[in-house]
């Protein structure tokens, strides 16, 4: 792959998109959990509760503040890196970045430092409300970013102007109802709320381990197992949901996810192993489940998923009807719209085509010039590079369903066996904890790689969509983001380490009170006391 | 939907221009204090408690005041896109400066008192001096800049291109011109933070920051000035030609503008917009009056009155003109041809109306909530909650 401003760009946003979402979807899950477990403080007044609420938040705080500071990078380098991009649909992917300041960052933002800082300035109610909505203004904030990000996928409600040479919002009811964006936000959220349970759960396992603060940890994992499985359960079911919604939109990138080559009798089998060779156009040593990628697809026996092969055809059709389209629209902005009436007409035909035109704008200046050999290998560019997202699919699937296993076996033990853990399930929560991070960066990969060779899907191509940059530029930057990024995270991670270690802050006070007052109810219950005093 | 023609496109184009200058206020209203105390600490502040008292003054605050920022990148992209594709492409380099220091804040802000050690916390004051001070100067010079026109121009296609390396370009952002508009905004926004220790801090503290604020609302009072002479003596402004399309499509391409004249024929035309500079003076001269007296509130709202007149000053002096081009003013962006489009400036507007009273509200509520000084015993008593 040569390295030229395109390759630097995509670099550069992929690494800081990536990097950000290290802790999105800890901060998505955990300002739940934190707000929950704070519920169970206000409504039953155990201090163990205001504890576990103070020491999750702490560790909440700490990954927060990463996930703000990188998400700065993304609020403004569209128009630094990509800013054909910015300038060709910012009319409407500008409007949900805007609202998700609006509605949702703003209340965030403001609360978390009150969160923090006003535990003595607020009643527990109104401390409550505070961590629900920090909670609340997480989740929004996801919502509308994949409000913007679905709109790449499956760009609705938007029309070509030709007088302004972008694309404009035709319907704000459709971008927001996108149902590809509606199934890839519960996704998301629900895969932070995965992440976020992991996390506590694994913690709270090596407290276990250590035999340090088994009261909250035992408290924590029952949260966390909980809330993990009905989480871990949304996650694959909605992640159905988006594979159902390609396949009515982004065909070549379900084609791609599945390898499948040619199109298949329906209801067609689903690869479940093989060696994709993108040359060849075949996949090697395949094991296929009959019929099962026909029914997941498309949710019936006889509706036919096409093969690459044939989106390939496909392609070469829409950039053949995208050249007439663009062919119109050079005379209509010649003549600054006072065109004849068929100009007109031929090119609102064609214009739903006029991104494939687009695509030979990698080979010629102006794509009516193309030669048939350009015209047939921009078709083939619409094909993604298979393999990885063969791979990463798999992975991020298999962990799926690793994680409705574990997450349902310690709820079992949570609720029907007293919260006794055996060892090796404690160690076993502590390997885990990288996982679910691992999976959320392969979703990213699987849905913005399988995307290409487009920004927005058959719209604007990727290659177009750069910024006037000298590699030099990308360089300095790339290199800073690195440098500066890879510090910050070793930073992050000393903190957590040293706050996991430290542990909670035990208020003996506090607590000695409490059990004073409810020492009569903990003597009758089972003679033990429930609420054990730190050790430390 | 028929509903968004009932408000005319170029009243919705003059509304978010306005909104811009909103946020652009509101940005500095905010964000600028805790930026001009993260500029101070090192001065303001000598012994680690000093430095944590300052600290908390904007500690619960910051992140809120921050959105200011975001949200102003945001609403740049989808009511003014093209403002948004050229602006931060053109200033690449400096865009990355202020990336990196507003990355360090947040984190600074943060991290600093997780560990103890004089190393560790004095590399987060600085990290936290950069990460106010520099976008706080660079600020100003952008602002500089646009005045004097950037060296871009549109293709047919409507793509951004620059002119020169852009390693000449960053230096040449630093044009003596611009840099006295940086110091404007570096001394307005020190003075500012200075404002708002008088308000939340007593002592030492207070002390230094008053006579610090001093000189630099002196700054930028004098660099206000003169930019102000400076612009009527040496700076080209723009002016559309011919006749101005106020409700045409969003494309900077179809209206002719020449170099020349003045931005000051502005105040010849419109003489009424002469209250923003006069705002700006007496806001800072007050301001400054409130530092080497006893003012606390008072010297906030002047210094606030103040940033509100300099920055509606140049947004004024420049209407139409949002971005001009220096090397091809055709492709300047004004406010008739660079929104977006009718619908969507419409429901942005209707989000817009909406959420920002409710914005202002709660976060009137949460300052009600944690108002009071900020003392070395206040912080050392809640140490564990606060920074």
């Amino acid at each position: 792959m040569e390295f030229g401003v395109v390759e630097l760009s995509r670099l550069q946003f992929a690494m800081t998109a990536m990097y950000h979402f290290l802790f999105v979807p800890l901060t998505l899950g955990l300002s739940v959990i934190v707000a929950i477990m704070e519920t169970v403080y206000v409504m039953t007044n155990r201090p163990i509760w205001r504890q576990m609420t103070k020491f999750w938040g702490t560790l909440f705080g700490i990954n927060f503040v990463l996930g703000v500071a990188t998400g700065i990078t993304m609020e403004f380098q569209f128009g630094m890196n990509w800013s054909y991009y910015s300038h060709y649909v910012g009319d409407i992917f500008g409007a949900p970045l805007a609202i998700e300041g609006l509605m949702a960052f703003f209340l965030e933002a403001t609360f978390v430092g009150l969160f923090f800082f006003g535990w003595d300035k607020l009643s527990k109610v109104q401390h409550l409300i505070v961590a629900w909505l920090v909670a609340i203004g997480s989740n929004f904030s996801a919502l509308w970013i994949l409000i913007a990000n679905g709109w790449m996928q499956n760009p609705v409600g938007a029309k070509f102007n030709p007088m302004t040479m972008r694309m404009e919002m035709t319907s704000f009811y459709d971008v927001l109802f996108n149902e590809v964006a509606q199934a890839k936000f519960v996704h998301t959220v629900s895969a932070g709320y995965v992440t976020a349970a992991v996390f506590v759960l694994g913690v709270s396992a090596w407290y276990m381990l250590k035999g340090r603060h088994c009261e909250l940890a035992r408290r924590s994992i029952a949260v966390a197992a909980s809330f993990g499985l009905a989480s871990a359960l949304s996650v694959v079911v909605l992640g159905d949901e988006s594979g159902y919604d390609t396949s009515l939109n982004q065909k070549m990138k379900l084609a791609a996810i599945e390898a499948m080559w040619e199109t298949e009798p329906a209801p067609a089998p689903f690869t479940l192993f093989g060696i994709p060779d993108q040359e060849a156009r075949e996949t090697n040593y395949a094991i296929k489940i009959p019929w099962a990628m026909g029914l997941i697809g498309t949710r019936s026996l006889d509706t036919v998923i096409p093969g690459i092969e044939e989106l390939v055809k496909r392609s070469e059709e829409r950039i053949r009807s995208g050249l007439i389209a663009y062919d119109a629209l050079m005379t209509i902005r010649a003549d600054r719209g006072e065109v004849a009436p068929d100009v007109r007409g031929r090119f609102e035909e064609h214009s739903a085509d006029l991104g494939y035109a687009l695509l030979l704008k990698r080979y010629v200046e102006d794509p009516r010039t193309a030669t048939e050999d350009q015209i047939l290998q921009a078709a083939n560019d619409t094909v993604p590079t298979v393999w990885p997202l063969f791979w990463a699919f798999r992975f991020m699937v298999a962990l799926g369903f690793s994680f409705i296993a574990v997450m349902a076996y310690f709820f079992y033990l949570a609720s029907f066996r007293k919260m006794q853990f055996p060892r090796w399930a404690l160690y076993f929560g502590v390997a885990i904890i990288p996982t679910p991070w691992i999976a959320a960066e392969l979703g990213w990969f699987v849905s913005e790689f399988g995307r290409q060779p487009w920004t927005v899907d058959g719209v604007l191509p990727t290659a177009l969509s750069v910024s006037h940059l000298g590699i030099g530029d990308l360089v300095i930057t790339l290199a800073g983001f690195v440098a500066f990024y890879t510090i910050l995270f070793i930073i992050e991670m000393g903190l957590m380490v040293k706050y996991i270690r430290k542990g909670p802050y035990m208020d003996v006070a506090e607590t000695k009170a409490w059990m004073a007052r409810h020492e009569h109810r903990l003597r009758t219950h089972d003679g033990n006391v429930p609420v054990t005093m730190p050790a430390e | 939907m028929i509903l968004y023609e009932l408000v005319s496109f170029e009243l919705l184009r003059v509304v978010w221009w306005l909104l811009l200058g909103v946020l652009l206020i509101g940005f500095a209203l905010t964000d600028g204090f805790d930026m001009g105390v993260g500029a101070l600490l090192p001065f303001v502040a000598k012994t680690d408690i000093e430095r944590r008292v300052v600290i908390n003054t904007v500690g619960p605050v910051w992140e809120g005041n921050q959105v200011w920022f975001i949200l102003g990148g945001g609403a740049i992209f989808a009511a003014w896109p093209p403002l948004y594709a050229v602006s931060f492409s053109g200033f690449y380099l400096a865009m990355f400066a202020i990336l990196a220091a507003l990355i360090l804040r947040p984190v600074g802000f943060k991290y600093r008192s997780k560990r103890d050690g004089a190393a560790w916390r004095g590399g987060w004051d600085w990290a936290l001096f950069v990460g106010g001070a520099v976008p706080a100067l660079i600020f100003g010079v952008a602002v500089g800049n646009v005045l004097q026109g950037v060296p871009f121009h549109l293709t047919e296609d409507l793509l951004p291109m620059y002119d020169g390396t852009f390693y000449a370009k960053f230096l040449g952002l630093l044009n003596p011109f611009a840099i006295l508009a940086g110091l404007v905004s570096f001394g307005m926004l020190l003075m500012h933070g200075a404002a708002w220790l008088t308000v939340k801090t007593e002592g030492a503290i207070a002390a230094r920051a008053r006579s610090i604020g001093t000189v630099m609302g002196l700054i930028a009072f004098l660099g206000f000035a003169l930019a102000g002479i400076w612009l009527y003596l040496g700076i080209d402004g723009y002016a559309i030609v011919g006749p101005v399309v106020a409700d045409g499509p969003s494309n900077p391409l179809y209206s002719d503008v020449a170099k020349g004249g003045s931005w000051l024929a502005a105040y010849v035309v419109r003489p009424w917009i002469a209250i923003a500079p006069v705002l700006g003076f007496l806001g800072m001269a007050m301001a400054i009056r409130g530092l080497r007296g006893h003012g606390e509130v008072s010297t906030l709202l002047w210094s606030k009155l103040g940033i509100f007149g300099v920055i509606s000053t140049v947004g004024l002096t420049m209407f139409p003109f949002i971005l001009p081009s220096s090397i091809d003013p055709r492709s300047s962006l004004t406010v008739w041809d660079a929104s977006s489009s009718h619908l969507t400036l419409f429901v942005m507007l209707v989000v817009t109306v909406i959420f920002m009273p409710i914005i202002l509200l709660y976060t009137a509520w949460v300052y009600k909530v944690l108002w009071g000084k900020v003392t070395e015993t206040s912080v050392t008593e809640n140490s564990d909650s606060v920074y």
